[in-house]
């Protein structure tokens, strides 16, 4: 029933969604059939011809219907620039973004969670206001300026990573699956993995940082509210060592609000992904989005923020759903 | 475990280290941005130009060492009497790339150039409305003049001009005049798929298209069959195996990833990281004069603009010296003359009037304004050569014009948006300019500054100003074919306008590359767009 409930909640959200992307067009300044279209200089019968075809002849309340039958067939729009679909484009380009957002959320899981966890155990020990002061520092870090700082160091002075892009120039193979490790992989060449798994370390570092620096503050914050239940001092009291005391004890119950702040990280992902991607030229759809804004593609800016913002709907019902696996409570 | 995460390591270090030492034959450039089309007819930016010129020919081309027009397809050209013929003797034996989709039965012959032309010019021609059927190139410096385009032979062309056109030759150097094939097009034609037209290319230059991901990379692969091989010209011939453009819109990221290795060339680097770039030993910082203008326009649609004493208050009342040694970072001296000093034209003996705010006070007392006015400065919001930093600049002449009394306001929009809005008018004083295309040197004076017979302003003249005198000279230069005429024509037309002050001109900076000591034989071109033919990898 709550199952049910959290579904009927996303109804209006996605109601709202569609609206607020389909005045995008109409209320920004200018004649919205040529930016529909991308034509700039058209004839009074081309024009009536498009706004007809478009179904800009139509009352407000039907072009939106209109709109959404289409949304719901997957109709995203066309590009201007490739005159492709957006979705089918979308579909393309987001392996990458999933790929480089499944290795930063693993750093950030893989090292928050155990930073987080030693500076609760170690409360006001030199290494928890370490930690935390780190990502204080990690949290308020301006990712463009983070990324570029990193490409220097690593790539420019110690020359151990690349700078940019997915995989070296020298290899070339078709893409498969669209994530570059498995495609690299699969296409046998000799360095072509290791090649793909270099270029995804310092993207993943950079917008695994935010993420990171959340997740060792949150995890901090829920260990030290379960050492110091009763259960926790009870194990304690029996004799159990600390290591499974922490382990078994305070850490699965101290992961339940970890599991929601690693789900809605998931927006901040692919909100980071804009810049990184941008940074280190990631052909996902962050880079995508950017790209389409200075080329402006409105219908891709429009199908591309609609779809996104189903995709955040969707990642957080997931998320909620685990979440009440993992919490036996709220069953 | 240990051992894997060992071996791991060790080919994450192996692949750092080899990612550099791209395998021989594959040349790679970090460029700007990706191609907006694949058709050279449908756009004339800089970005899709540097794409398109390694797969299209023109008739002819830009000798960049003397920036003369050189034969391409075309060997061999006359021109009748009255100047408004020419014929153009075809390249026999030159041979069409293929894809997936289309191989070619035959070489390029008149049918190609028919074709090509018939697109731009005929409303009715099937392929005129496909891909948005926006000619800009071919409608602003050609479509006016262009009586017809006609077939004498399988090998003999002629164009015919309504007017005496002494810049026809560059501009068929210019890259929207590239050459289609006309097979190709009748295959899509049948196939239904005419887009492919423009989006899967099919040219005759040194190299072919391999693959393209947007945004991402553009994939070349050497065609052997082009003409230049077949005539033994190194200069025409593909001579790697393969060049991948990695589209990196980050100026600083272009420079990082050419200091790594990653990219053998890398464009459009800041003048901020010159320096950097000057003490590495892996690559080299070439300076190339570009041939590029940029103004800062007055706007005559204003009344108080049309008044020369505003204008000269304002220009002298400029530290245009103090803004070209801040904002061009010493790579620039200031100027009046419009044609670049690497054109034959430049007026080498106009001064750039001194700096006098003292003067300008008083001319704009004279003028009415004792008390100043408040006025809105557009600021460029792209690096150009013509205008490395707008902001800045934009800040230099607000502080310096407020010791004058008149306030600035700085304005600035996107790119595309300002270009638009400046074409509408909409800028009070705003920065503006372009680039040379194809070695003549009346293009830029002729789109940025010149009006119609009718008083009409070109579409990028945003000031709209109109002085007979100007375009009368520009028209005779355009109508001679006396070289030194010609020459004389356009210093007048430059002391015309440093008289007028209908702007105040610019500087213009060197465009920078970056090339790796590895690659030999790429040469920037200072018009027009640089080749990859001829290039190697040592």
């Amino acid at each position: 029933m709550t199952i049910l409930r959290r579904f009927v909640v996303l109804v209006p959200t996605f109601i709202g969604v569609t609206i607020a992307a389909f005045l995008f067009i109409r209320l920004l300044p200018g004649d919205p059939i040529l930016m529909m279209s991308g034509e700039r200089a058209l004839t009074a019968e081309q024009h009536a011809e498009l706004a007809r075809k478009l179904g800009f002849d139509q009352p407000l309340v039907m072009q939106y219907l209109n709109y959404l039958t289409g949304v719901l067939r997957g109709d995203f729009g066309t590009s201007i620039s490739t005159r492709e679909p957006v979705l089918t484009i979308f579909f393309r380009l987001f392996p990458a973004t999933l790929e480089l957002a499944v290795c930063a959320l693993s750093i950030a899981v893989l090292l928050g969670v155990p930073f987080g966890i030693i500076a609760a155990v170690k409360k006001g020990s030199f290494w928890d206001q370490s930690i935390m002061g780190t990502a204080l520092v990690g949290y308020s870090m301006p990712i463009f300026w983070w990324g570029l700082l990193l490409i220097v160091v690593f790539s420019g002075m110690l020359g151990w990573t690349p700078v940019s892009g997915r995989l070296s120039a020298i290899y070339y193979f078709p893409q498969i699956t669209g994530f570059m490790v498995i495609d690299a992989a699969l296409s046998g060449q000799e360095g072509a993995l290791a090649s793909a798994l270099s270029h995804l370390i310092l993207p993943s570092l950079v917008l695994g940082t935010i993420p990171l620096a959340v997740i060792a503050r949150q995890t901090r914050s829920a260990m030290l509210e379960v050492l110091g239940e009763d259960y926790v001092r009870t194990a304690r009291a029996k004799g159990l060592g600390g290591f499974r005391v922490i382990a078994v004890h305070a850490l699965r119950n101290a992961l339940i609000p970890v599991i929601t702040t690693v789900g809605l990280q998931l927006g901040v992902l692919l909100g980071g992904a804009i810049l990184t991607e941008t940074i280190f030229s990631w052909p996902g759809i962050g880079k995508w989005l950017v790209d389409s804004v200075s080329r402006r593609d409105y219908p891709v800016i429009q199908g591309a923020l609609l779809i996104i913002s189903m995709l955040v709907m969707a990642v957080n019902l997931i998320v909620d759903l685990l979440y009440r696996l993992a919490n036996p409570r709220l069953r | 475990m240990k051992k894997g995460m060992g071996r791991l390591t060790a080919a994450l270090v192996l692949s750092v280290a080899t990612a550099g030492m791209a395998n021989a034959s594959v040349l790679t450039m970090c460029t700007e941005g990706s191609p907006e089309i694949f058709n050279p007819q449908l756009s004339n930016n800089g970005v899709t130009a540097n794409v398109l010129s390694q797969i299209y020919d023109n008739l002819v081309s830009v000798r960049q060492a003397d920036l003369s027009i050189e034969p391409a397809l075309a060997e061999s050209w006359d021109v009748s009497e009255d100047g408004k013929v020419y014929t153009f003797h075809l390249r026999q034996g030159v041979n069409w790339q293929g894809n997936a989709d289309f191989t070619p039965t035959r070489q390029f012959n008149a049918d190609d150039v028919i074709f090509s032309f018939a697109r731009m010019m005929d409303k009715a021609h099937p392929f005129h409305e496909v891909s948005g059927g926006a000619y800009i190139g071919f409608v602003n410096k050609l479509g006016d003049n262009l009586e017809s385009v006609e077939r004498i032979d399988d090998y003999t062309v002629s164009f015919t001009l309504k007017r005496r056109d002494a810049t026809f030759l560059g501009v068929m150097a210019f890259q929207p005049m590239g050459i289609i094939s006309a097979e190709y097009g009748d295959a899509m034609q049948a196939a239904g798929t005419l887009e492919k037209l423009d989006r899967e290319p099919i040219g005759t230059g040194p190299f072919q298209l391999e693959h393209f991901q947007q945004d991402a990379q553009v994939r070349l692969k050497a065609f052997h069959d082009t003409w230049g091989e077949a005539a033994g010209r190194a200069d025409k011939s593909p001579l790697v195996d393969t060049v991948v453009m990695l589209i990196t819109p980050d100026a600083s990221t272009r420079v990082q990833r050419a200091l790594a290795g990653e990219c053998h060339i890398a464009l459009y680097p800041n003048l901020a990281d010159a320096d950097i770039l000057r003490q590495s030993d892996k690559v080299e910082l070439v300076e190339t004069a570009t041939a590029s203008t940029g103004f800062l326009t007055f706007n005559f649609r204003e009344e108080r603009y049309q008044d020369a004493r505003v204008r000269e208050a304002l220009t002298i009342g400029l530290d245009i010296g103090r803004l070209t040694d801040v904002v061009y970072q010493g790579v620039a001296e200031p100027t009046v003359a419009i044609i670049p000093s690497s054109f034959w034209g430049h007026n080498a003996d106009l001064e750039v009037p001194a700096y006098d705010p003292e003067r300008a006070k008083e001319l704009l007392a004279e003028a009415g304004f004792a008390d100043g006015f408040e006025t809105d400065v557009w600021a460029l919001p792209v690096v150009r050569p013509y205008m490395p930093n707008g902001r800045r600049a934009a800040e230099m002449i607000q502080e310096d014009w407020a010791k004058l009394g008149v306030k600035v306001n700085i304005v600035t929009y996107e790119w595309a948006e300002y270009i638009e809005r400046a074409r509408n008018g909409e800028g009070q004083v705003a920065m503006f300019g372009g680039i040379w295309d194809y070695p003549d040197p009346s293009q830029i004076p002729n789109s940025y500054l010149s009006c119609d017979i009718n008083g009409k302003p070109s579409p990028s003249n945003i000031g709209a100003w109109c002085n007979d005198e100007y375009n009368a000279i520009l028209r005779a230069a355009s109508e001679s074919t006396d070289h030194a005429e010609r020459e004389a024509l356009y210093k007048e037309l430059q002391a015309v306008f440093a008289r007028e002050k209908p702007a105040v001109a610019f500087a213009s900076a060197p465009t920078l590359t970056v090339i790796s000591t590895a690659v030999d034989g790429y040469h920037p071109a200072s018009v027009g767009t640089s080749s990859l033919a001829g290039v190697t990898l040592k």
